[in-house]
């Protein structure tokens, strides 16, 4: 017996006589000789106070940093009450809500979060969340190379190269041919694209704001898209959709990104969440988990999983995806995160965002040790520039004084080298910042 | 209040808030017109109080496995530690940036590691990576490595995949993905491979198999020595898809059994939650000769140090922004630790044993297709009594009114009224009896009333769903349904 195992020996002794069984071995007994009798090199058990002490030591092993940096993973304000509600048991332990009749508040709440992913990015339908942006962008490629029947897909040098990275990994098994457009100042070089977009292109990918911070202005890319029959596929941060103009604007044909910028905590990396949107035309194309309405029985109101002749359990090989799963719970946690900060939150939020990252920017330009790389491009949140010194000596000054200084770029790529790219967010203060600027200045 | 149907949009009016924000202590920068969006986003409008209760009222409609028995098949719902979620929760985890230098990261990554060297102990494999999101981009990760090492050999005519018919669905999905064949092979009366199909269809465009053992039907595939040997000397690998781990842990290892690549549900075997349908973790290990091919980053230990390496020639590449579902991990960790090397071999014995005192106590009422001990799940096909005009589907809806999850059904494909029931190990005796006195009720309300049976459930937020009407004009978002007004 132990806390999480209830049999008491006469459980056991009944249950086995039920079975036929003399022993618990004889459970196993099919299982050859040879595959059995290991020793188990593994820790001992631990009771809960060992256990609490034993990662607290390792939560003291990691050092809080305030960041200033993004690179995909921002630190945004989370209110409070999300982490009660999402933590409830019903939310937590259930399974994917395959017996709908008892599923009705995943169900309710996926369909929250289409409604929402679908205001925020102008598209016709989201689907019900996926693992990352970034897996969710190359699902977005399969979704065009399935729909245009087409293998070669145009992808934006200006995204982030870890985006970059997870798809041509998924591109390479099926033989897509991934081509790199160009940039120009810190922005997707058009009259490179227009020398690459050829007939047999199946989709344009592009991100905004880009891996500078840069917001990419794509009037009139989406009609060069059409005349090549190719689709236009937009990785925007949703959260800088409080203000931008959005993917269905521009004409994009299908929308995703990481949404971790609606306020979930940066954890190192995840559980994250990943958004895929699209218009109705390629709605029956798209990849995971939709939730529809319909009635019951009775004639009311209910949600329930939908056009799934689409996916891999009815489809098996024939399926365009394997995806089985959502990121249900962060899908909850986003959907909380847009109802509490409302039409006026999100805004006022990513304003004060956008407020911070360009007082930041004014005065770190003014500063010798920074030179400007793009001239009059805009930005959001987050910006890129040159350093004059040594970015390692600068990064560990700030480290020292509690600081995560901004990413050096020139870890993707050595034509990088140099260039840094400060994040701020609405949590960073006025104090933070001119602290940040004074160390900054006495490099 | 079981019923609740409004939507948050529902509640919204115009001017009302949930959240309070600094005052900005800096000017206001504007964003040019040419880059605006021309109207706001329409999120709600509602009180932090609205919130907390539509979201409570919503929760009211699930179930969930705090609330009663849930034998869902191939799923593992076994009961989440409150204490992993505190652990899970601390500042000291969630608060650090993915790119935090190595050195201010290192009881994170410590974690990552010591969680890779035990999952490695347990199933009998060199080396893991946690990176995958999931069971499926587990699968997606093995067959790229599976991939890479052929093509490392320079064979490249291995384009087909072997797949059971009682795999589950997403194990040919993931071989399309992975840009293979696949290609079926039958199984015998009891669900296990068919040696003499296996040996038909092994040849030099075999890449590999996939397999799940024991497999969906529970059993457990007592030839795997002899398969493995037969894929092998075909030159193919063999992957372990580890959605039903549990009722091995400690008794046996795949890496022994001649597994190649493995991966490994944390959300099934190690007890993290399921959350509705994620957020998963899907490690994939490796043997030593395929290390080189795992996904990047890696982690790796150097002296004391935890360190992150990027670079790897001979990587599929990378397969996710940043670490896989690192809060996932931390929870299966404590859960290891929970549990040590004293408790993993009584996890298996404890499911294996409600599984059988199931089957046997239900046999004579449910139809068994396949005897013999199972492992920790098996699939009862329907009632026994075939005059009784009441399929699976009715009786697990009827379960429903009953408090109870009812059993994953019409899975695996095999046979035509499949019920495939698999009860962890922390159900006690007491939990299992009132499920069998419940599956014998519905039996005989089955038999005596089978109409009402086939309109169940009736003590459920909603009753029986029109789901033809749900695809045949989607509405899949609350615009939708305000156009329809």
């Amino acid at each position: 017996m132990f806390k999480y195992l209830p049999h008491t020996h006469a459980d056991i002794e009944a249950m086995l006589k039920r079975v036929g069984l003399d022993s618990l071995d004889e459970l196993f007994s099919e299982i050859p000789d040879s595959l059995k009798g290991f020793e188990l090199d593994v820790p001992s058990q631990h009771s809960e106070l060992e256990l609490i002490n034993h990662f607290k030591n390792l939560g003291a092993m990691n050092t809080p940093l305030i960041p200033f940096m993004g690179a995909g993973a921002y630190d945004h304000y989370t209110p409070t009450i999300i982490n009660h509600l999402i933590n409830r048991q019903e939310f937590l332990t259930a399974y994917t809500p395959y017996q709908p009749e008892i599923s009705q508040g995943t169900l309710q709440y996926i369909f929250e979060y289409q409604s929402m992913i679908c205001q925020l990015t102008g598209m016709d339908v989201s689907n019900a969340s996926m693992y990352d942006g970034a897996t969710a962008t190359a699902e977005a490629m399969f979704m065009a190379t399935a729909a245009r029947r087409k293998k070669r897909v145009l992808v934006s040098g200006t995204m982030n190269p870890n985006i970059i990275r997870v798809i041509r990994t998924y591109a390479e098994p099926q033989d897509i041919d991934v081509v790199i457009i160009r940039e120009k100042n810190g922005a997707i070089s058009e009259s490179d694209l227009k020398k690459r977009l050829t007939d047999d292109t199946a989709a344009l990918i592009v991100q905004s704001p880009n891996v500078y911070g840069v917001i990419e202005n794509y009037a009139g890319v989406n009609e060069m898209l059409k005349e090549k029959k190719a689709l236009f596929i937009i990785n925007q941060d949703p959260s800088t959709l409080s203000h931008l103009k959005t993917p269905r604007e521009y004409g994009a044909d299908i929308a995703v990104g990481e949404a971790q910028s609606l306020g979930i905590p940066l954890s190192y990396g995840g559980p994250y969440i990943g958004y895929l949107a699209t218009t109705k035309k390629y709605m029956r194309k798209m990849p995971g988990r939709i939730c529809g309405v319909t009635k019951d029985a009775d004639g009311k109101r209910a949600f329930v999983l939908t056009l799934q002749a689409r996916e891999q359990h009815i489809r098996r090989d024939k399926a365009n995806s394997n995806i089985c799963s959502n990121q249900s719970l962060m899908a909850l946690f986003v959907t909380i995160y847009m109802a509490t900060m409302g039409k006026k939150g999100l805004y006022e939020a990513q304003q004060l965002s956008y407020n911070n990252a360009h007082y930041l920017y004014d005065q770190l330009r003014k500063l010798p040790q920074f030179e400007v790389v793009f001239e009059d491009r805009p930005f959001f949140k987050e910006f890129t520039l040159r350093a004059t010194v040594d970015i390692d000596t600068m990064n560990h000054k700030l480290q020292e004084q509690g600081f995560l200084g901004p990413l050096h770029l020139g870890r993707f790529s050595s034509d990088k080298k140099g260039l840094v790219t400060f994040a701020t967010t609405e949590k960073r203060t006025k104090e933070e910042m001119d602290t940040l600027i004074r160390i900054l200045g006495e490099l | 209040m079981m019923y609740y149907d409004q939507l948050i949009f529902e509640k919204s009016q115009e001017g009302r808030k949930g959240y309070t924000l600094p005052k900005s202590e800096i000017k206001e920068y504007k964003l040019p017109d040419e880059l605006s969006r021309a109207e706001c986003p329409r999120l709600p409008e509602v009180s932090e109080f609205d919130v907390v209760r539509h979201y409570t009222n919503v929760s009211f409609k699930n179930f969930g496995i705090e609330k009663g028995f849930y034998p869902l098949g191939s799923c593992t719902m076994k009961y989440n530690p409150k204490i992993n979620q505190d652990i899970a929760a601390m500042e000291a985890f969630t608060s650090v940036h993915p790119y935090q230098p190595v050195e201010t990261a290192q009881g994170l990554l410590k974690i990552y590691h010591d969680t890779q060297k035990i999952l490695s102990k347990i199933s009998g494999l060199d080396t893991y990576s946690l990176n995958p999101y999931a069971g499926a981009h587990g699968e997606l990760v093995g067959l790229m490595i599976i991939k890479k090492y052929h093509q490392s050999r320079n064979d490249h005519k291995r384009t087909k995949i072997i797949v059971p018919d009682s795999a589950h669905g997403t194990n040919p999905a993931s071989a399309t993905v992975a840009g293979f064949e696949s290609v079926e092979v039958k199984s015998n009366r009891d669900g296990t491979v068919n040696i003499e199909d296996l040996k038909k269809v092994l040849g030099e465009d075999i890449a590999g198999i996939m397999l799940t053992n024991p497999n969906t039907i529970g059993m457990f595939e007592k030839d795997i020595l002899e398969i493995s040997r037969l894929v092998h000397e075909a030159g193919g690998l063999l992957y372990y898809d580890g959605a039903n781990l549990n009722p091995i842990l400690g008794i046996s290892r795949p890496g022994d059994m001649g597994f190649d690549i493995m991966h490994i549900n944390l959300h099934k075997t190690f007890s993290t939650p399921h959350g509705g349908g994620g957020p998963g973790s899907g490690p994939v290990g490796v043997t030593k000769a395929l290390k080189k091919f795992l996904p990047l980053p890696v982690v790796r230990k150097a002296g004391d140090m935890y360190l992150i390496e990027y670079d790897s020639e001979e990587s599929i590449g990378q397969i996710s922004h940043f670490y896989g579902n690192m809060g996932v991990v931390i929870r299966a960790y404590a859960y290891l630790l929970t549990m040590g090397k004293e408790r993993l071999k009584e996890i298996a014995q404890m499911s294996v044993l409600n599984a059988n005192y199931i089957k046997e106590s239900l046999k004579d009422t449910y139809k068994l297709p396949v005897e013999g001990i199972c492992k920790h799940e098996f699939v009862f096909d329907g009632l026994k009594d075939r005059s009784i005009d009441v399929r699976t589907l009715d009786i697990a809806k009827r379960l429903l009114d009953y408090d109870m999850h009812p059993p994953t059904i019409y899975f695996p494909l095999l046979y035509k009224e499949s019920m495939m029931i698999e009860p962890p190990e922390n159900e006690s005796k007491q939990t299992i009896d009132h499920f069998i006195e419940t599956m014998r009720i519905i039996a005989k309300e089955a038999k005596d009333d089978p109409d009402m049976l086939k309109n169940a459930p009736y003590n459920t937020p909603v009753r029986r769903l029109d789901e033809a009407l749900a695809a045949r004009a989607p509405k899949v978002k609350f615009r939708d349904l305000e156009e329809e007004d």
